[in-house]
Protein backbone atom coordinates (compact mmCIF):
# COMPACT_ATOMS: atom_id res chain seq x y z
CA UNK A 1 0.00 0.00 0.00
CA UNK A 2 0.92 3.18 -0.65
CA UNK A 3 1.75 5.61 2.15
CA UNK A 4 -0.39 9.13 2.02
CA UNK A 5 1.78 11.89 1.31
CA UNK A 6 1.50 13.79 4.66
CA UNK A 7 4.41 16.49 3.26
CA UNK A 8 2.87 20.27 4.62
CA UNK A 9 3.85 23.69 3.36
CA UNK A 10 3.13 26.53 6.27
CA UNK A 11 3.00 29.52 4.73
CA UNK A 12 3.40 32.91 6.88
CA UNK A 13 2.07 35.93 5.61
CA UNK A 14 0.98 37.82 8.01
CA UNK A 15 3.60 39.99 10.50
CA UNK A 16 4.84 39.24 14.18
CA UNK A 17 2.21 40.53 16.13
CA UNK A 18 -0.98 41.19 13.78
CA UNK A 19 -3.21 39.19 16.71
CA UNK A 20 -2.34 35.10 17.18
CA UNK A 21 -1.64 34.40 13.57
CA UNK A 22 2.25 33.96 14.07
CA UNK A 23 1.76 31.72 17.41
CA UNK A 24 -0.69 30.03 15.75
CA UNK A 25 2.16 29.36 12.56
CA UNK A 26 4.83 28.31 14.63
CA UNK A 27 2.34 26.09 17.00
CA UNK A 28 1.35 24.07 13.81
CA UNK A 29 5.25 24.19 12.61
CA UNK A 30 6.27 22.34 15.90
CA UNK A 31 3.53 19.93 15.84
CA UNK A 32 3.78 18.56 13.01
CA UNK A 33 7.43 18.35 13.19
CA UNK A 34 7.52 16.74 17.04
CA UNK A 35 5.76 14.27 15.40
CA UNK A 36 8.28 13.81 12.47
CA UNK A 37 6.44 15.21 9.63
CA UNK A 38 7.79 16.40 6.69
CA UNK A 39 7.19 20.10 6.97
CA UNK A 40 8.36 23.65 4.96
CA UNK A 41 7.87 27.17 5.97
CA UNK A 42 7.34 29.96 3.93
CA UNK A 43 7.40 33.90 4.54
CA UNK A 44 5.99 35.98 2.37
CA UNK A 45 3.89 39.20 2.53
CA UNK A 46 4.40 41.04 5.83
CA UNK A 47 5.04 37.46 7.10
CA UNK A 48 8.95 38.23 6.38
CA UNK A 49 8.90 40.85 9.08
CA UNK A 50 8.92 38.10 11.32
CA UNK A 51 12.32 37.21 10.75
CA UNK A 52 13.24 40.71 11.19
CA UNK A 53 16.09 41.33 14.12
CA UNK A 54 15.36 43.72 17.17
CA UNK A 55 11.65 42.41 17.39
CA UNK A 56 10.49 43.97 20.87
CA UNK A 57 6.50 42.83 21.32
CA UNK A 58 6.63 44.18 25.66
CA UNK A 59 4.53 47.18 24.86
CA UNK A 60 1.79 44.48 24.33
CA UNK A 61 2.80 42.00 26.26
CA UNK A 62 3.83 39.40 23.15
CA UNK A 63 6.77 37.37 23.33
CA UNK A 64 9.36 38.09 20.88
CA UNK A 65 8.71 36.33 17.90
CA UNK A 66 11.97 35.89 16.50
CA UNK A 67 13.31 34.42 19.59
CA UNK A 68 10.41 31.73 19.26
CA UNK A 69 11.37 31.09 15.76
CA UNK A 70 15.24 30.32 16.57
CA UNK A 71 13.75 27.10 18.36
CA UNK A 72 12.81 25.40 14.56
CA UNK A 73 16.50 24.37 14.48
CA UNK A 74 16.14 22.54 17.61
CA UNK A 75 13.07 20.87 16.20
CA UNK A 76 14.95 19.62 12.70
CA UNK A 77 12.56 21.92 10.92
CA UNK A 78 15.46 23.23 8.00
CA UNK A 79 13.18 23.82 5.03
CA UNK A 80 12.44 27.44 5.77
CA UNK A 81 12.02 30.09 2.82
CA UNK A 82 11.24 33.75 2.41
CA UNK A 83 9.65 34.75 -0.84
CA UNK A 84 12.39 37.04 -2.53
CA UNK A 85 10.07 39.76 -4.16
CA UNK A 86 8.21 40.30 -0.46
CA UNK A 87 11.69 41.12 0.58
CA UNK A 88 12.69 43.43 -1.77
CA UNK A 89 8.99 45.52 -1.75
CA UNK A 90 10.03 46.44 2.15
CA UNK A 91 13.76 46.68 1.63
CA UNK A 92 14.76 43.93 4.05
CA UNK A 93 18.22 42.29 2.66
CA UNK A 94 18.10 38.62 3.15
CA UNK A 95 21.62 38.49 5.42
CA UNK A 96 19.93 40.41 8.21
CA UNK A 97 17.26 37.78 8.68
CA UNK A 98 17.47 36.25 12.34
CA UNK A 99 16.88 32.23 10.53
CA UNK A 100 18.60 31.24 7.82
CA UNK A 101 15.85 31.07 5.06
CA UNK A 102 16.41 30.24 1.29
CA UNK A 103 15.31 33.32 -0.74
CA UNK A 104 12.73 31.72 -3.39
CA UNK A 105 11.00 33.71 -6.15
CA UNK A 106 9.62 31.96 -9.49
CA UNK A 107 10.14 28.50 -10.43
CA UNK A 108 11.37 27.32 -6.80
CA UNK A 109 8.55 29.52 -5.48
CA UNK A 110 5.88 27.31 -7.72
CA UNK A 111 7.44 24.13 -7.00
CA UNK A 112 7.14 24.56 -3.18
CA UNK A 113 3.14 24.87 -3.49
CA UNK A 114 3.24 21.85 -6.48
CA UNK A 115 5.03 19.43 -4.22
CA UNK A 116 3.80 19.57 -0.90
CA UNK A 117 0.54 17.78 -0.78
CA UNK A 118 -1.09 20.45 2.40
CA UNK A 119 -0.97 23.88 2.50
CA UNK A 120 -1.87 25.68 5.79
CA UNK A 121 -1.89 30.06 5.35
CA UNK A 122 -1.80 31.77 8.22
CA UNK B 1 -10.07 28.04 42.11
CA UNK B 2 -7.86 25.38 41.70
CA UNK B 3 -4.54 26.43 44.15
CA UNK B 4 -1.51 25.46 46.25
CA UNK B 5 -0.16 27.06 49.44
CA UNK B 6 3.39 27.53 49.12
CA UNK B 7 5.15 29.28 52.27
CA UNK B 8 2.56 31.52 52.99
CA UNK B 9 1.53 32.24 49.77
CA UNK B 10 -1.09 30.90 47.55
CA UNK B 11 -0.42 30.15 44.24
CA UNK B 12 -3.07 29.72 41.65
CA UNK B 13 -3.24 26.90 38.76
CA UNK B 14 -5.11 26.64 35.72
CA UNK B 15 -7.21 23.41 34.99
CA UNK B 16 -4.53 21.51 34.36
CA UNK B 17 -2.56 22.09 37.24
CA UNK B 18 0.22 24.73 35.67
CA UNK B 19 0.86 27.82 37.16
CA UNK B 20 -1.23 30.70 36.09
CA UNK B 21 1.59 33.27 36.43
CA UNK B 22 4.89 32.04 35.86
CA UNK B 23 6.89 34.40 37.88
CA UNK B 24 5.33 32.37 41.04
CA UNK B 25 7.46 29.45 40.64
CA UNK B 26 10.53 28.79 42.58
CA UNK B 27 11.89 25.64 43.71
CA UNK B 28 9.69 25.24 47.23
CA UNK B 29 6.85 25.36 44.57
CA UNK B 30 8.01 22.61 42.13
CA UNK B 31 8.31 20.11 45.24
CA UNK B 32 4.86 21.01 46.06
CA UNK B 33 3.59 20.46 42.12
CA UNK B 34 5.67 17.50 42.23
CA UNK B 35 3.89 16.08 44.88
CA UNK B 36 1.42 16.26 43.59
CA UNK B 37 1.88 13.99 40.85
CA UNK B 38 3.26 11.65 43.07
CA UNK B 39 6.61 12.11 42.62
CA UNK B 40 9.44 12.89 44.74
CA UNK B 41 12.25 14.93 43.50
CA UNK B 42 15.67 13.78 43.34
CA UNK B 43 18.82 14.99 41.34
CA UNK B 44 17.47 13.50 38.23
CA UNK B 45 14.50 14.98 38.08
CA UNK B 46 16.09 18.48 39.23
CA UNK B 47 18.57 17.86 35.74
CA UNK B 48 15.26 17.87 33.69
CA UNK B 49 13.83 20.49 35.31
CA UNK B 50 17.02 22.87 35.27
CA UNK B 51 17.12 21.94 31.18
CA UNK B 52 13.51 22.58 30.81
CA UNK B 53 14.22 26.24 32.47
CA UNK B 54 16.80 26.90 30.90
CA UNK B 55 15.42 26.12 27.44
CA UNK B 56 12.45 27.69 27.76
CA UNK B 57 14.95 30.93 28.83
CA UNK B 58 16.60 31.15 25.76
CA UNK B 59 13.43 30.16 23.01
CA UNK B 60 10.37 30.61 25.08
CA UNK B 61 8.77 27.50 24.05
CA UNK B 62 8.52 24.31 25.93
CA UNK B 63 9.62 21.57 24.38
CA UNK B 64 7.69 18.48 22.86
CA UNK B 65 8.83 15.27 24.18
CA UNK B 66 11.00 14.69 21.30
CA UNK B 67 13.12 17.61 21.85
CA UNK B 68 13.25 17.05 25.27
CA UNK B 69 14.39 13.75 24.93
CA UNK B 70 16.88 15.09 22.75
CA UNK B 71 18.16 17.59 24.39
CA UNK B 72 18.82 15.61 27.79
CA UNK B 73 20.69 13.36 25.60
CA UNK B 74 22.99 16.49 24.34
CA UNK B 75 23.07 18.19 27.64
CA UNK B 76 23.17 15.31 30.52
CA UNK B 77 24.63 12.32 28.72
CA UNK B 78 23.86 9.57 26.29
CA UNK B 79 22.31 7.66 28.85
CA UNK B 80 19.84 10.21 30.24
CA UNK B 81 18.67 11.13 26.33
CA UNK B 82 16.11 8.19 26.59
CA UNK B 83 12.27 8.60 27.08
CA UNK B 84 12.66 5.16 29.07
CA UNK B 85 14.37 7.73 31.56
CA UNK B 86 12.26 10.41 31.93
CA UNK B 87 9.49 8.14 31.84
CA UNK B 88 10.97 7.10 34.95
CA UNK B 89 11.16 10.11 36.45
CA UNK B 90 8.34 11.87 35.24
CA UNK B 91 5.43 8.67 34.38
CA UNK B 92 2.53 9.07 31.93
CA UNK B 93 3.30 12.04 30.11
CA UNK B 94 7.12 13.13 30.75
CA UNK B 95 7.25 16.54 28.65
CA UNK B 96 3.89 17.76 30.25
CA UNK B 97 3.96 16.73 33.43
CA UNK B 98 7.82 17.87 33.51
CA UNK B 99 6.98 21.35 32.01
CA UNK B 100 4.31 21.77 34.42
CA UNK B 101 6.80 20.88 37.87
CA UNK B 102 9.42 23.40 36.48
CA UNK B 103 6.66 26.12 36.01
CA UNK B 104 6.56 26.62 31.88
CA UNK B 105 3.37 26.64 30.00
CA UNK B 106 1.99 23.15 28.94
CA UNK B 107 3.90 22.16 25.70
CA UNK B 108 1.73 23.39 22.46
CA UNK B 109 2.52 20.41 20.36
CA UNK B 110 0.88 18.16 23.78
CA UNK B 111 -2.25 16.74 22.93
Amino acid sequence: MQEADKSLLVVVRHGPYQGQLAREALDAVLTAAAFEQPVSLLFMDDGVFQLTPNQDGSAIDAKNLATMLAVLPMYDVDRVYVELDSLNLRAISPESLTLPATPVGGHALRDLFVNNAHLLSF
Amino acid sequence: MNKIEVEGATVELDREGFLRDLHQWSRQVAVELARREQIDLGDEHWEIIDLLRSFYKEYKVSPAMRILVKQAGIKLGREKGSSLHLLRLFPGSPAKVASKIAGLPKPTNCL
